[in-house]
């Protein structure tokens, strides 16, 4: 329904408070979303990092500064990035965003400092699931 | 010595292949070869460390442990001069020689030097393709007040920028009517020429450098259409050309650069190569050729691990792509460089000369064969999507031009088949993976 609450509490959960109202009033910079709504009308939906197992945003990388952590998310180390935007140039997804504040990338992280993704816990239409892919691997795993 | 796995070569190749080994095979012995005695550092960084954006601890593409966890030897700061092929093994300057049992040749580029009457024994010229330069080049800075610049590709303007950031007085000079030309259109040459101006660079076109005159260091230079230009300081950037030195005396073939098939193997069974010293095929351009590009050394450097390790995967569908900015000027270009009145093209475009956003997409059979985004460069990925993918813009193509192009502009049935997670899985991330 293109209500862009996943963006808000995207940014939200990127905040220092993680609270709604602190964040957009009283953190000084205006919090940003990772994630982007795509509209049309009357269609929209929600656009986020895929956490491609083969990632082509990590692959151009050239300062190492996007590397993928043993829970396979696709993580962005900000401290070592340079705004070179290869990986905007490589991501298919178009799911990496710019930072008009800092010229560096914002990126999906799952919400590492969360249990959950707040994009799915608040989306209040169910639109958006947060399932796990069984690689082969693992899946033969679970089998034994 | 002896291992299962030796890559020569430590950077985006090398450690594209050392990773994908890592991913499928824990216990193989795994040995890195390389002239440099730095760990892995990231080329592509050398401009924003000298620039000061970063640290010299930051212009390190993998942390310092890096080896250790990944469980490989590495011989560094020896460099591999020859590869017997027979007794397989690498021959080291030092007279050592490393057995293999697959190899990866990820040698990189050497940068071209040209004969300029004069340049021989010069301290204060530098090329700008290792670490060593930019130490050198921060050395000189100290006492220099006027530079020139040889060269209007990507390099030589990084550099060109950085130093007028330093305070210097800043010449490019290039051979071509303008700058940039083999990466973009005259377009975007044009805005970007206009951005170097604004900050105060003088760009010299059609025109080179005949002779440099000075005795321990060169003081001016003098060009082909004799004008003569003071400087304190001189840097080479016309060209990287594959380092194939290690495969002379081989049969491994060579052309311009070291031939690859799909998987990255050579002519010879068993040895790969990858990166700015190999030669693959571009699938937009349809045929091999030299790609001196960092994600492409990266991935060939993968495909080349998992194919030594046996599991096939193929190289398809590199090509040209280019991301890169000047002052606050970001171009992000891909595919074939197609100028605006192709008969062969259908090419669309739109400029925005006050905001200086430029979008330009050359189509061929109704799919993307080359586009160029200047001043606006959000989610060019896209776009390199479509033309892997092979899908067929003619339906949408006015919609490409739009600044916020997005899947929502594409066929619901287009969208969902190229959002479909098609990646196969299978693949686990135990052994690259780790914390930064």
């Amino acid at each position: 329904m293109g209500c862009h609450l996943c963006e808000i509490w995207c940014a939200v959960a990127h905040s220092t408070s993680k609270d709604i109202i602190k964040a957009f009033l009283y953190e000084g910079q205006k919090p940003l979303p990772r994630l982007l709504v795509e509209e049309s009308y009357p269609e929209s939906f929600a656009l986020q990092c895929r956490h491609c197992d083969e990632p082509e945003c990590m692959f151009a990388c050239i300062s190492g500064a996007l590397y993928k952590d043993r829970a396979g998310r696709v993580l962005h180390d900000e401290s070592k990035c340079v705004a070179c935007y290869s990986c905007i140039m490589a991501c298919p997804y178009g799911a990496i965003r710019i930072n008009p504040f800092t010229g560096k990338i914002l990126k999906c992280d799952l919400c590492a400092d969360l249990d959950f993704p707040l994009c799915v816990e608040k989306c209040p239409n169910n639109a958006l699931e947060y399932v796990e892919i069984k690689t082969e691997a693992e899946e033969k795993l679970y089998e034994i | 010595m002896r291992y299962d796995y030796v890559i020569i070569g430590n950077s985006a190749g090398g450690i594209g292949c050392v990773e994908a080994i890592r991913e499928l095979d824990e216990a193989s012995s795994v040995a890195v070869i390389a002239a440099e005695k730095y760990h892995a550092y990231s080329r592509a960084l050398i401009p924003y460390y000298l620039d000061g954006k970063i640290e010299l601890d930051k212009i390190y593409y993998r942390p310092h442990d890096f080896y250790q966890k990944m469980n490989v030897e590495t011989h560094l700061g020896v460099k591999a001069v020859g590869i017997d092929i027979n007794s397989r093994e690498v021959l080291l300057e030092d007279g050592v020689r490393v057995g293999f049992g697959k190899l990866l040749i990820a040698t990189g580029g050497k940068p071209f030097i040209p004969p300029i009457e004069g340049l021989s024994g010069q301290k204060n010229v530098f090329t700008f393709l290792k670490l060593e330069d930019a130490l050198g080049v921060k050395e000189t800075l100290k006492s220099a007040e006027t530079s020139l610049i040889l060269g209007g590709g990507i390099i030589g303007l990084m550099v060109a920028e950085v130093l007028r950031r330093k305070g210097l007085e800043v010449i490019v000079v290039e051979l071509a009517d303008r700058v940039l030309a083999p990466v973009v259109d005259p377009i975007t040459s044009k805005l970007v020429q206009e951005k170097f101006a604004e900050n105060g660079v003088g760009i010299i076109l059609q025109n080179t450098i005949a002779k440099v005159v000075g005795e321990k260091e060169v003081e001016r230079v003098i060009l082909k259409d004799g004008s003569e230009l003071p400087t304190d300081l001189l840097i080479l950037a016309v060209g990287v050309r594959p380092n194939t030195e290690v495969v002379r005396d081989t049969p491994i073939k060579v052309n311009r650069g070291i031939v690859v098939d799909k998987y990255m193997e050579t002519s010879v069974k068993g040895i790969y190569a990858c990166g700015d010293c190999a030669e693959i095929y571009d699938f937009v351009f349809g045929a091999n050729r030299v790609l001196l590009l960092w994600p492409t050394a990266y991935v060939g450097g993968r495909i080349a691990g998992f194919n030594m390790c046996g599991v096939r995967r193929e190289l398809t569908h590199a090509t040209s792509m280019n991301a890169m900015h000047f002052f606050d000027f970001y171009i992000v270009s891909a595919g074939l460089n197609v100028p605006n009145d192709s008969d062969e093209f259908e090419v669309i475009y739109k400029l925005d000369e006050e905001r200086k956003i430029y979008r330009k997409f050359a189509l061929k059979d109704g799919e993307i064969a080359g586009f160029i985004l200047a001043g606006k460069v959000d989610r060019a990925g896209i776009f390199l999507k479509l033309m892997k993918e092979g899908v067929k813009v003619t339906g949408f193509k006015d919609k490409l031009l739009k600044e916020d192009f997005g899947y929502v502009d594409l066929s619901e049935e287009i969208r969902w088949d190229l959002l479909a997670d098609k990646v196969k899985l299978g693949v686990v991330y135990e052994y690259a993976a780790y914390e930064a």
